[in-house]
């Protein structure tokens, strides 16, 4: 039964796809609802996260007596993007099926599609904030080199991966509110974790505990399209693309499983 | 292909009762059970219960069929495993076609989004492409008579409405099978009207309409067939006539709570002056006397006296605190007897005489027993309805009608907008 579920969402969601595109819309649109700034909020959190990361850097180079070089610079910006994505894609793609309950309750419709469009609404976050860095690449004269191509299929990871993380946790939050805090926890923390302020390499031989954090080689990835550096080991990636992949059909699954408990449980 | 719409196969659905889960002890069998598909869905545990036991209908294409029931029979569970929002514990439901449901038809409203993002909203939520709302949305704002709100954001709307504009996107929805649960009570009475009629043409375009309600006349005037459902279990199905009347037999068989315990109605009985009777004349003073038993100490009481016409229309009710201006208190094993007075201007027909014991000032109901009497009343005077007013009638001399033409000139002055007749030019 499952399997045949599983099968069905590919179907499902494109019959939806209007209702998918109205409730990523509607994210959109009510994020900056009577905000001033509107969708500068959405280069915000990246710029926080860059300067943040640019006084770590700075920090390392001093205490070690290198000099702080313009490739440093590329590196945090690069990666501090799609991060920022990552961890508010988790954020708001586990509280999705809570804060629809009442929909959840009353009206039939595939459910993924909430944390489907949380997820989506954070991409198009991700899209400004992401016009951002390639003007700044375009200031700090990055040559456009045939690795930028890597950008693609990791960036189609990174989002492959927060939606399996953000599908599954949707689900659990349903049943468990302390999901909710433990998510929030391990988002606040999870930057020390993982390599978007430092390199893996920084750690030597201790650098594969890093990278055993999925998202660790697809930021490595990405830094590396970005300046040239060599990129993170094949085995790395295609580790990263499996868990990616594999786990976004695992929580599907999961997710489809559990649906029917939703509207009594919620 | 079957010519079934909707086919329920002995469903059964389990709920439980109080929190989901109270401790980790209790909730991981529980839930391994689940994830492994391996829990004994046939059997009860300790708290739970069937919401729904053993039901099996099918409704055909293009039929209108009613569900009836006292609160907590499992008519909404019914709906809820219809539009697949549940499953059921065991058996199997069939749905085919398009299904749409007129339940809490404003659900998808987000009070932030103006009244045309709503429509574009609530529409894809209910199932609609954004062509098709595109294309139908001029008609649902007409619908709602909100044309000049639509850009208004939907939380400065008032609950009137909101709702209208819900009704109005639902309504245009176009399934194959619509469920409605209640809906048409939202509004004013000129919008209901119009859900009404809406309603009927759905049905009549071919539309399988699902259709539950507490009001037995709109089941009985919309419905092919219906069924009765009564603390879980399908009661009676059939044509709506039959099954209403099951029903009715029921409810007087019930009561609130338990006699025995508590404060309730012990006894109720219908007399005039010459004794107790169960057939009166239009017109005829009669008096109601309902007596209550305490087993336990309590204040602030009245009793309540309602009558209902044959089609469960509430006609008329009085409550003791009411005509007296004050309560009273019982102590335990105490009784007392209220009696009221009543004269009969009913138009002929049947009416059930219902009796409550409440605490007024907090509106506890402690009995309530919905068919404590029967009266039937007979009328010289030819009337119909639930009132006699004592219509007398007389014929005027015939005289000339004024033109044609002036007529319906003139027709439009009466009801100007403003409610005041404007003065012929």
């Amino acid at each position: 039964m499952t399997a045949a579920t599983l099968r069905q969402v590919p179907a499902e969601l494109f019959r939806r796809r209007d209702l998918l595109y109205l409730l990523t819309w509607r994210d959109i649109k009510l994020k900056y609802k009577q905000t001033v700034m509107g969708f500068l909020w959405a280069m915000l959190m990246p710029l926080v996260i860059v300067s943040a990361g640019l006084i770590v850097r700075y920090a390392f180079a001093r205490v070690s007596g290198t000099t702080f070089k313009l490739d440093d610079l590329v590196l945090v910006t690069v990666k501090a993007a799609p991060w920022a994505f990552f961890v508010s894609a988790i954020r708001f793609a586990s509280n999705s099926l809570v804060a629809n309950a009442n929909l959840v309750t009353k009206i039939y419709m595939p459910r993924e599609i909430f944390p489907l469009a949380a997820v989506l609404s954070q991409l198009v976050d991700f899209a400004v904030a992401a016009v951002v860095v390639v003007v700044f690449l375009g200031i700090a004269r990055v040559p456009p080199r045939l690795e930028l191509l890597w950008i693609v299929p990791l960036m189609v990871l990174l989002v492959l991966l927060a939606a399996a993380l953000g599908v599954f946790l949707s689900a659990g939050a349903l049943f468990f509110r302390d999901v909710k805090y433990i998510v929030e926890v391990i988002l606040t923390f999870a930057i020390f974790f993982t390599p978007v302020f430092y390199e893996a390499a920084l750690f030597g031989r201790w650098a594969p505990l890093l990278l055993v954090n999925p998202v660790a080689p697809l930021l490595e990835g990405l830094g590396a399209a970005a300046t040239g550096r060599a990129m993170p080991a094949p085995g790395w990636l295609a580790y990263s693309a499996v868990v990616s992949i594999g786990g976004f059909l695992a929580s599907l699954s999961f997710f489809k499983r559990l649906e029917p408990y939703f509207a009594e449980s919620v | 292909m079957s010519d079934a719409a909707v086919e329920l196969d002995h469903a059964y659905k389990k709920f439980r009762k109080g929190e989901l889960y109270d401790s980790l002890r209790d909730l991981l069998p529980a839930l391994t059970a689940r994830l492994l598909r391996r829990a004994r869905r046939a059997e009860l545990g300790t708290r739970e219960f069937w919401a729904v036991r053993d039901v099996s209908f099918e409704v055909r294409r293009g039929e209108a069929f009613g569900v009836i029931g006292a609160n907590g029979a499992g008519k909404s569970t019914i709906l809820k495993l219809l539009s697949g929002i549940m499953e059921p514990t065991l058996g199997t439901v069939v749905v085919r076609g398009r299904l749409s449901a007129l339940i809490e038809v404003s659900a998808g409203f987000h009070p932030d989004l103006t009244g045309r993002e709503n429509v574009f909203l609530n529409g894809a939520i209910l199932g609609m492409t954004r062509r098709e709302i595109a294309r139908r949305f001029d008609e649902i704002v007409a619908f709602s008579g909100l044309d000049e709100f639509i850009d208004t954001p939907v939380k400065r709307y008032s609950s009137g409405m909101f709702a209208r504009l819900g009704f109005a996107v639902a309504a245009h929805v176009d399934p194959d099978i619509l469920i409605v649960d209640e809906v048409l009570s939202v509004g004013d009475f000129v919008f209901q009207q119009k859900c009404v009629e809406r309603m009927t043409s759905i049905i009549r375009g071919g539309a399988t309409v699902i259709f539950v309600s507490h009001n037995l006349r709109a089941v009985a005037e919309l419905c092919a067939r219906a069924l009765l459902m009564d603390r879980g279990r399908a009661a009676a199905i059939g044509p709506p006539d039959e099954v209403i009347r099951t029903y009715l037999a029921q409810a007087e068989a019930r009561r609130a709570s338990p006699p025995g315990s508590g404060v309730f109605v012990s006894k109720v009985e219908v007399r005039d002056a010459s004794g107790p009777r169960a057939h009166f004349n239009s017109g005829d003073r009669i008096t109601v006397d309902v007596d209550v038993v305490s087993r336990g100490a309590y204040e602030r009481l009245a009793v309540v006296v309602g009558l209902k016409d044959a089609n469960e229309y509430n006609v008329f009710t009085a409550s003791s605190e009411g005509l007296l201006g004050s309560c009273f208190a019982l102590a335990p094993d105490e009784a007392i007897t209220c009696s009221f007075e009543l004269d009969l201007h009913l138009a002929a027909g049947r009416y059930r005489i219902c009796t409550w014991v409440v605490r007024f000032d907090s509106e506890t109901v402690y009995d309530h027993w919905a068919a404590a009497a029967t009266v039937f009343v007979s009328s010289e005077t030819p009337v119909r309805g639930v009132v006699n007013l004592y219509p007398t009638a007389r014929l005027g001399a015939k005289r000339a009608a004024p033109p044609a033409a002036e007529a319906a000139a003139t027709e439009p002055a009466a009801i100007a907008p403003d409610g005041a007749a404007r003065p012929a030019s």
